[in-house]
Parts: structure tokens; C-alpha cells; sequence
């Protein structure tokens, strides 16, 4: 994973409630072995008519919305499915952060081991974001701060772990593997087995 | 004794492997890791590109059911039915299976199922393990109190590789379900009146506990439908204390213990029980008496109401934005709307109950001419022994289809689908927009509202049919 540690880039906002990951990336383009290319199917059917065409209405056809890379989403973004494909379409569109009020576990998690920023702020800075599509914005990872346009920095939470293999690029597989011996050791130490 | 701890606690303290710091979050060791070829792909080839093996391929159930055709399979060009990238990817899972050494319950095994399905009847399922797979409704399996949750595919390599997972330690939430359910009403509706009352995100970062004198009622298959659920309530798991029932149920089952081990298994979960004084970070209690059967009106699992009761009313945007997807106005009960495809499976529904539930309905009545009506068995086994009991000629003489197992219609995957603005009623578990089909409306309900629907042509009360 390449290491993350600053973003900026004005938003993209998509103020729906509990936008579930079978709208991120639909069931019928999980088919595929590869995490790549996921991209052009990211909120497929909000983006796209039935023969292909564009819906010029959907945030993301907007030319304003070109080259964002922040993504606002409405409260409990994220939930439903488990799958990771969702964090990977976001990605291969070229999104690299994704904030909200709340942020389903799951999607969370995935989104942090590969590098999309899943990030919760409070009422007032989401109700801030919301109204303001556009907004430039610069996200540290390190400090976790958001600063808005103007200059006003806020603060939001992260797992310190989460965030130190973000700014670090750290690949957590090579983190557990380090323990080996260790789970080797509970493995031949329990009072059960499984 | 130490202090006072909640069946969780107790699951998760005897998995961790390096205690959780402020810094870095607890390695958690997984008893039981179910994959299917959907989630895993990706998982295999990082084993690939650096050179690993499954660490326990005895600890790995792997089998095939998202992306699978409903149709019999007996060679590649069958597989076709579901397309060919799904096609593709059960190939793919076939190779990772035998380039790995894992023993694939796939086609001619008999075995083959959905994930939640099949782990808890090989008895692969126990009390006290912990149990992942990359499918969020691993849940289900928390009701033979195991801890059990959904992981990414990431996720799926760790464990493949470690057999461990990095792990924070959630939340808990006591859900205490008191009284009995009316005649009726059944384990489906009450998970989705309790996600009517929590809300879709009212478990989010929290394990729930589900517990009371209807949970303590309810047969092993309903309460895995009640655990099945807890993922729409945003929730990490959910669990019930195991007991006699668990017990009956596992006893003699493939992958059970037997004999002497099976004794010590029974004295090691009979201590698997949240210990008087333990405390929840949040608590809810539901009265079972008061419930009516459910159905959802809008575009997920907590936009449900009782059966006769008028759809609610909302003025914020995202509450619009379902019911005008949904064709379904405030203040009308949702019986009455026509339907169009009625679907009886699912991990949340595919069990012998299910379909037997079903079947009891539909007995010597007939599906409506407008109504296109599946009944797909949640695992091979589930298949055989409806066979058995004579259910599929009840359900083919009504005029319902009676397929192949595997996850079907919940996730559309394998080509059945509805077509966009056809109203599906659906055992499943999740009514999300597009779900069953760009534009397809999906109602969730129970196996009994979905087969008294089935025959009304409308979503109709099922006690009426009883």
C-alpha cells in the first residue's frame, strides 16, 4: 500500500442516508478476480440509464465534479455488504477520501487497509460540508485535521494503528505474520481446539 | 472468579492472541474461516504473489453459492447459465481449492450450500468459536454463540495466511426479547421489528447479545435467522447464549465432536452464558407478545412496518427517495400491492423450516397466474431432505419453481433477477435499490407472508392462510 498522508481536493457531495455498498459497486460486477478496474461501475445505476447513458442529473456526471478525490456522503455511509470491492471502486475512480457522520464497520475497515481515507467528523462540519459542494478542502492525515476553505482546521478521530499504517504505508498482513511465533504458541497452549 | 463478563467477552478473551494497546489493536485467532469464490479471488492471488500457503486448511470450509446457477450443474457449459465471469470465478475457486490442498464442498460433494447454511448443519458451527467469512450475514452463525462477523477480502488473506485477524474490541448491546410470539408472527419478523426500532446503523461498532424468554423459545433455525439480520442493524455480530437446543442440535452432526470429546465440548459452552451482574455499553428491550409479521415498505431493512399498519410518513429526502423508488405511499398498509416475484431462500430463510413453512401454506392452493414464485433450498443437504419429506412436490404442484441451491435471487448474481419496477417479495435480507435487478422493488417478509403473497397475488397477511 502506498503511504497516504495528505489530500487535497475540493468535494464531491452525496447527501443520501445510508448509501449501502450494493449502490456503490452493484452485486452483478463482483464476478470479477482482479481488484482493479472497478472504477467505471461505481455507482452504476445512480450514474448511468439503462442503455448506457449518462444521467446528467447524478452528482458525478456534473463537470464540476471532475477531478475530486473527496467524497461527502450522508449519515451511515457504507453499510450493508461486506464487500471490499466497494472501497476498490471508490479508489479506482480516483477517490481518496470519504467523509460522514458515521461510517459503517465493515466498509471501514476494508477502506483503510487499502488506502481510502474513511473518515467521521462531527454534525456541524458534515452539515458544513454538505451545503457547501466544492469546497476545497486539505486533509492530514498525520494531525488529523480537516482545513476548510478559509482556514478553519478541524479535528477528527482515527485508530492510531489505522493511521500510523496509513502515513506509514504499512501492509498489515506483514504485521500479523511478525507474530508468528506467537500464534504458534497459542495454538499449542489452549485448553481447546478448535 | 473473575469479574462479571458478557457471553462476548468471555469468546473474544479466549481468541486473543496479543492482548489490544492504545497503539495497535488485538490479534484475534479465527476457529473457523468458511470462504466462497466471490470474496476470495483476490485473497489468493496476494498468497500467490508472496509466496504463502493456507496456514490451517483444516480451520477453512470453502464452497461455492453467491455467483452459482440455480439450475443443475454437471458440466462447465452449466456454470454458463449464471454468465460467464460467474462461470469464471467458480473455476477460479475450483484451482485456488486444489492449488492450496482445501477440501472444496463444491459440485457432486452433496455438501455444497450457502456459507451460513452449511456451517451449521456439517456442525462445523460451535458454541464458543470464532467464526468469519468474507459475507457480512456471517453473523448467522453467532447463534450457536460463536462470535462470528463479516470481513473484506484483505481480510480473507490475513486469516487464509495468519489464521488471525487484527481486531479492535467492540461494543456491547444486550437485546432482551420478553413474552412470546403470537401464532403467526416468526423469528423473521421479530429481527425486523427489532431493526425497525434500533434503526440500520443502531448496532454499528457493537456486538449484540440477543436474549429473553422468546429467544430462549425459538428452534436453532430461527434463531440463526434473528443472529442472520444483525449486520442490517449496522451491528459487527450478534449471539445467543448456547443451550439445550444447541446441544440437541449439534449433537451427531458430521463435524460435531462425538464421544468423549463431545462431553467435554458440552461442559466447556455450558459456561458460555453472560454471568449475572455483567453490564452492556446499551440495552433495548422488545415484548414479543405485542408483534404482528413485517414487511419493509422502503429501500432497506429498518423502512418496515407491520403487516396492516399504514406505510409511515417522512419528509426528509432519503425517506422520499424510497418510497418514490418503491411505488409505496404514506399512510396505505402494504397489502394490496400487486406482486410480481415472490422468493423463498436465502441464508436468512433457505432452511428445511423455511421451506417447510413455506410448503405448509402453499398445500393444496395455487400460486396466483401473475405471480412468478421460487423456492431455492439454502444448501444441497436443505435440498435432499425437503426431497425427502415430499415439500418440493407441495411446492412444484402449487405452481412454484423448485431449483438448485445457492444464494439465488438475495444478491442477483447468478441471473435470477427481477426486471426493473417488479415487485419481488423476498425471504432475503436486504431490500437495498437495485439489489434484485437495476430498478427492481424488493419487499422482505417471512417465509409464510412471502407464500400467502405467492397466492393472494398481493402482499397478503399470511394468518389468513393458515
Amino acid at each position: 500500500m502506498k503511504p497516504v498522508d495528505k489530500i487535497r481536493s475540493r468535494t464531491v457531495v452525496l447527501p443520501t442516508r445510508d448509501i449501502d455498498t450494493d449502490q456503490i459497486i452493484s452485486a452483478r460486477f463482483l464476478t470479477t478476480t482482479s481488484r482493479e478496474g472497478l472504477g467505471k461501475n461505481v455507482f452504476n445505476d445512480l450514474r448511468y440509464n439503462a442503455d448506457g447513458s449518462e444521467k446528467p442529473d447524478f452528482v458525478l456526471n456534473r463537470p464540476e465534479s471532475e477531478g475530486c478525490r473527496i467524497l461527502i456522503g450522508g449519515n451511515n455511509f457504507g453499510c450493508g455488504s461486506s464487500r471490499e470491492h466497494a472501497p476498490w471502486a471508490l479508489l479506482d475512480y480516483g477517490f481518496e477520501a470519504v467523509i460522514s457522520t458515521e461510517i459503517a464497520d465493515i466498509f471501514c475497515n476494508n477502506s483503510l487497509k487499502n488506502g481510502l481515507l474513511a473518515i467521521v467528523v462531527d454534525n456541524n462540519t458534515h452539515q458544513w460540508l454538505l451545503d457547501n459542494p466544492g469546497a476545497d478542502i486539505a486533509i492530514d492525515v498525520a494531525a488529523a485535521t480537516i482545513t476548510l476553505p478559509g482556514g478553519k482546521i478541524v479535528e477528527f478521530g482515527i485508530d492510531g494503528f489505522a493511521q500510523h499504517c496509513l502515513t506509514e504505508g504499512i501492509d498489515q498482513l506483514g504485521f500479523l505474520q511478525q507474530q508468528t511465533s506467537t500464534i504458534e504458541s497459542y495454538e499449542e497452549n489452549r485448553s481447546w481446539k478448535p | 472468579m473473575s469479574n462479571p463478563s458478557t457471553l462476548f467477552e468471555k469468546v473474544w478473551a479466549d481468541h486473543v492472541v496479543v492482548d489490544e494497546t492504545p497503539e495497535t489493536p488485538a490479534v484475534l485467532y479465527i476457529d473457523l474461516h468458511i470462504i466462497h469464490e466471490v470474496t476470495t479471488p483476490q485473497a489468493f492471488s496476494v498468497l500467490r504473489e508472496n509466496g504463502l500457503v493456507v496456514r490451517r486448511p483444516d480451520l477453512t470450509l470453502p464452497t461455492l453459492d453467491h455467483s452459482t446457477p440455480t439450475t443443475p450443474v454437471s458440466t462447465f457449459k452449466d456454470l454458463l447459465v449464471a454468465g460467464e465471469g460467474a462461470a469464471n470465478q467458480v473455476r477460479q475457486m475450483q484451482q485456488n481449492c486444489e492449488d492450496f490442498g482445501l477440501d472444496l464442498l463444491g459440485y457432486g460433494s452433496g455438501k455444497r450450500g450457502i456459507v451460513h447454511v452449511i456451517g451449521p448443519e456439517l456442525g462445523a458451527t460451535q458454541p464458543g468459536k470464532t467464526i468469519v467469512c468474507g459475507d457480512s450475514h456471517s453473523s448467522t452463525h453467532g447463534a450457536f454463540g460463536a462470535l462470528a462477523f463479516g470481513i473484506g477480502t484483505t481480510e480473507v488473506g490475513h486469516v487464509l495466511a495468519t489464521q488471525c485477524l487484527l481486531q479492535r474490541k467492540p461494543k456491547t448491546l444486550a437485546v432482551d426479547v420478553d413474552g412470546e410470539l403470537p401464532v403467526g408472527v416468526t423469528a423473521k419478523d421479530l429481527i425486523l421489528a427489532i431493526i425497525g426500532k434500533i434503526g440500520v446503523n443502531g448496532g454499528t461498532g457493537h456486538v449484540i447479545e440477543y436474549r429473553g424468554a422468546a429467544i430462549r423459545a425459538m428452534e436453532m433455525e430461527s434463531r440463526m435467522t434473528v443472529c442472520n439480520m444483525s449486520i442490517e442493524a449496522g451491528a459487527r455480530a450478534g449471539m445467543i447464549a448456547p443451550d439445550e437446543t444447541t446441544c440437541d442440535y449439534l449433537q451427531g452432526r458430521s463435524r460435531a465432536p462425538h464421544g468423549a470429546a463431545w462431553d467435554e465440548a458440552v461442559e466447556r459452552w455450558r459456561l458460555l452464558r453472560t454471568d449475572d451482574g455483567a453490564s452492556f455499553d446499551k440495552s433495548v428491550t422488545v415484548d414479543a407478545s405485542e408483534l404482528v409479521p413485517m414487511v419493509t415498505f422502503g429501500t432497506n431493512p429498518g423502512m418496515v412496518v407491520g403487516i396492516n399498519d399504514p406505510v409511515p410518513d417522512g419528509s426528509d429526502a432519503s425517506f422520499r427517495k424510497a418510497l418514490d423508488y418503491m411505488q409505496v405511499e404514506s399512510g396505505k398498509p402494504m397489502t394490496g400491492n400487486a406482486v410480481d416475484i415472490v422468493f423463498v431462500g436465502s441464508c436468512t430463510n433457505g432452511r428445511i423450516s423455511d421451506i417447510e413453512e413455506a410448503a405448509r401454506i402453499l398445500q393444496g392452493r395455487k400460486v396466483a397466474d401473475s405471480v412468478r414464485m421460487m423456492v431455492v433450498p439454502g444448501s444441497e443437504q436443505v435440498k435432499k431432505e425437503a426431497e425427502e419429506r415430499g415439500l418440493d412436490r407441495v411446492i412444484i404442484a402449487a405452481g412454484a419453481e423448485w431449483r438448485e441451491a445457492g444464494c439465488s435471487m438475495c444478491i442477483g448474481m447468478n441471473g435470477d433477477i427481477a426486471q426493473p419496477g417488479q415487485l419481488t417479495v423476498s425471504t432475503s435480507n436486504r431490500n437495498f435499490e437495485g439489489r434484485q435487478g437495476v430498478g427492481a422493488r424488493t419487499v422482505l417478509a417471512s417465509p409464510a407472508t412471502a407464500a400467502a403473497s405467492a397466492i393472494a397475488g398481493f402482499i397478503a397477511d399470511p394468518r389468513t392462510y393458515s
